[in-house]
């Protein structure tokens, strides 16, 4: 009797969970005759929806540009936190206890507190509606989102094969190479999945500083679709490029699964 | 992971580390080095992150608070000028600021309250490893990987009565059942990650207390409350201060699902609609910092207030 509860509580969350999705999938497969029909499963599926997304320049365009300025935020993030964690973890240094409550205290910061002074100097250096003008404001989350979740990982790794290494006369770059590189990838893999979330998840700079589909991200581009003249049927596009979107990120967490939960947790419960 | 981890606690972390058997090797095995070729190469690899972290957070803010001591409106740049508080003033003494404090204020605490509770109920489901595990595993990444913009188009569709196969009502037609897709949205989004993190609360929740209690003829509810939520209150608490941080700051949904319509307009909209829309950069920094201050006021304030339970937590890396 017990069980049944437990087993209507699975239940009951599977299906919340998911029906939104299948939601939004269903309305990207029904033709513009069909969208208004009120049933959750299409009656005649059709990818006309998909082909109109993909054939319009205003969308593709803004798919390269997300997925431009989430690799590029993502490899500077990467690049500049991976050696301040290894630091963080392994080496004493004044100022050291200053750098994480740092890190902590810029997360906090609304993303809008910086679109006002960001607008203002963007369009004076010539930054706004330009791919750094994105990548600027995204580096200030994604760096304390990477060098925290760094810091966390590298803490939970073996560094004693590392000492070994350097015991058994290993130069510093074979010790790098052959025992840090190895140990350290799946936490830089975490933390640039993070990080490439946040850049793809963004629209509240997505859409300040910029004004064209030169810049515009996908989910800017989303924000804005309802206004836009060129689709004849916004619920059927809007629905499409959502799906769109979604995609690589589903893959990308279901793939890395374990990984991520492990990441996401690492800073609150053992930090 | 874990099983390594208990099997170092043996060589001698003190029992507090338990929940961090992580730090234990690393600071037990941390050799001298020559102290100064240390710290310099410390530097060399702590100072770009640190530099780039202030150059973009720091200087924007800085400047930040700068436009909103000044009168600037782009449409009259001729009359910039500084003002002193008066930004703050004006909108301190605009209603639209309150009634906007307040909208923010629903959305975050029935949000962050729904978000627990039900982040609570699905970490208990999860901890009890049901069969179907796996696929609820999966199914809460869902909401959690999608981007806020599409989980609020989601939501709305099924909140417009034209197209949704639920309901016939215009929920996002008056207020309070506005709030309620609002709430309804970054509720789902938010939930899966309070569920994952207090599991791993629940994980380190020793079995032998837990058994004891059973031992000692409580029930299920009494396990609940007498060992459990004392056990994780710590995780608890450092949830629910990070879910209040992002959801006073809340603006994807309620710019996809009603744009401020119908008095659900938040803080962060206010500071758009300023900035963006009026290009007032003046009144909207101002906006936009108080609504930091805020977020600032809520983060010390609790840790001030839950000191003693955070400290458990808080041998933070370093």
């Amino acid at each position: 009797m017990r069980r049944a509860g437990w087993y209507a509580g699975t239940v009951a969350v599977l299906v919340v969970a998911v029906l939104p999705v299948l939601w939004i999938v269903s309305l990207s497969l029904k033709s513009p005759a069909t969208i208004s029909d009120k049933r959750l499963w299409p009656v005649q599926p059709t990818l006309e929806n998909y082909r109109s997304i993909f054939g319009s320049a205003l969308f593709t365009r803004a798919l390269l540009n997300s997925v431009g300025i989430g690799l590029i935020t993502t490899v500077l993030a990467v690049a500049l936190a991976t050696p301040a964690a290894y630091a963080l973890t392994r080496l004493r240094f004044r100022g050291k206890a200053l750098v994480l409550p740092l890190t902590l205290a810029v997360a906090v910061f609304p993303p809008m507190a910086l679109v006002g002074s960001l607008f203002d100097l963007w369009r004076a250096l010539g930054l706004y509606d330009t791919w750094p003008g994105l990548v600027i404001p995204y580096l200030s989350f994604a760096l304390p989102l990477a060098m925290w979740t760094l810091t966390a990982f590298f803490r939970g790794l073996p560094w004693e094969m590392e000492e070994a290494a350097q015991a058994d006369g290993a130069t510093p770059w074979q010790g790098f190479r052959r025992v840090l590189v190895p140990l350290a990838r799946p936490g830089v893999l975490t933390a640039a999945i993070l990080v490439f979330f946040f850049a793809w998840n963004d629209v509240v700079f997505a859409i300040s500083l910029t004004s064209s589909d030169r810049s515009r991200t996908v989910p800017a581009a989303l924000a804005f679709f309802p206004g836009d003249e060129q689709f004849a049927q916004p619920v059927g596009s809007i629905a499409a490029a959502a799906v769109v979107v979604t995609v690589p990120v589903l893959v990308a967490t279901l793939v890395f699964q374990r990984r991520l939960v492990a990441g996401l947790t690492a800073g609150v419960v053992r930090p | 992971m874990r099983r390594a981890a208990s099997e170092q606690r043996v060589a001698g972390p003190p029992p507090r580390e338990r929940r961090g058997p992580a730090a234990a090797p690393a600071r037990r095995v941390r050799r001298k080095r020559r102290p100064r070729a240390g710290r310099r190469r410390a530097w060399l690899l702590t100072a770009p992150a640190v530099a780039v972290m202030l150059a973009v957070s720091g200087f924007p803010v800085g400047y930040g608070v700068w436009l909103s001591l000044q009168r600037y409106d782009l449409r009259f740049p001729a009359q910039r000028g500084f003002v002193g508080l008066a930004n703050y003033a004006a909108v301190l003494s605009a209603p639209v600021f309150w009634s906007d404090l307040a909208a923010t204020a629903v959305i975050t605490v029935l949000a962050v309250g729904l978000e627990l509770v039900l982040g609570l109920g699905i970490a208990l489901i999860l901890r009890r490893g049901l069969a179907g595990r796996r696929a609820l595993n999966a199914a809460l990444l869902l909401p959690y990987g999608i981007i806020t913009v599409v989980a609020a188009f989601a939501w709305q569709y099924l909140a417009t009565p034209s197209l949704s196969f639920l309901t016939d009502r215009a929920w996002l037609g008056e207020r309070w059942s506005s709030f309620a897709v609002i709430i309804a949205t970054e509720a789902w989004k938010a939930t899966p990650l309070v569920a994952l993190l207090l599991l791993a609360g629940l994980a380190a929740v020793p079995e032998e207390l837990m058994e004891t209690a059973r031992l000692d003829g409580a029930s299920g509810w009494q396990r609940f409350t007498g060992v459990l939520l004392p056990a994780i209150r710590p995780v608890l608490l450092v949830v629910l201060l990070y879910r209040t941080l992002d959801t006073v700051r809340v603006f994807d949904t309620v710019f996809i699902q009603t744009n401020g319509a119908n008095g659900t307009q938040t803080v962060s909209l206010l500071a758009y609609d300023q900035l963006a829309g009026r290009l007032n950069l003046g009144l909207g920094s101002a906006v936009s910092m108080l609504l930091f201050l805020l977020a600032a006021v809520i983060a010390v304030g609790f840790v001030w207030v839950f000191r003693a339970d955070l400290r458990e937590l808080s041998r933070g890396p370093g």
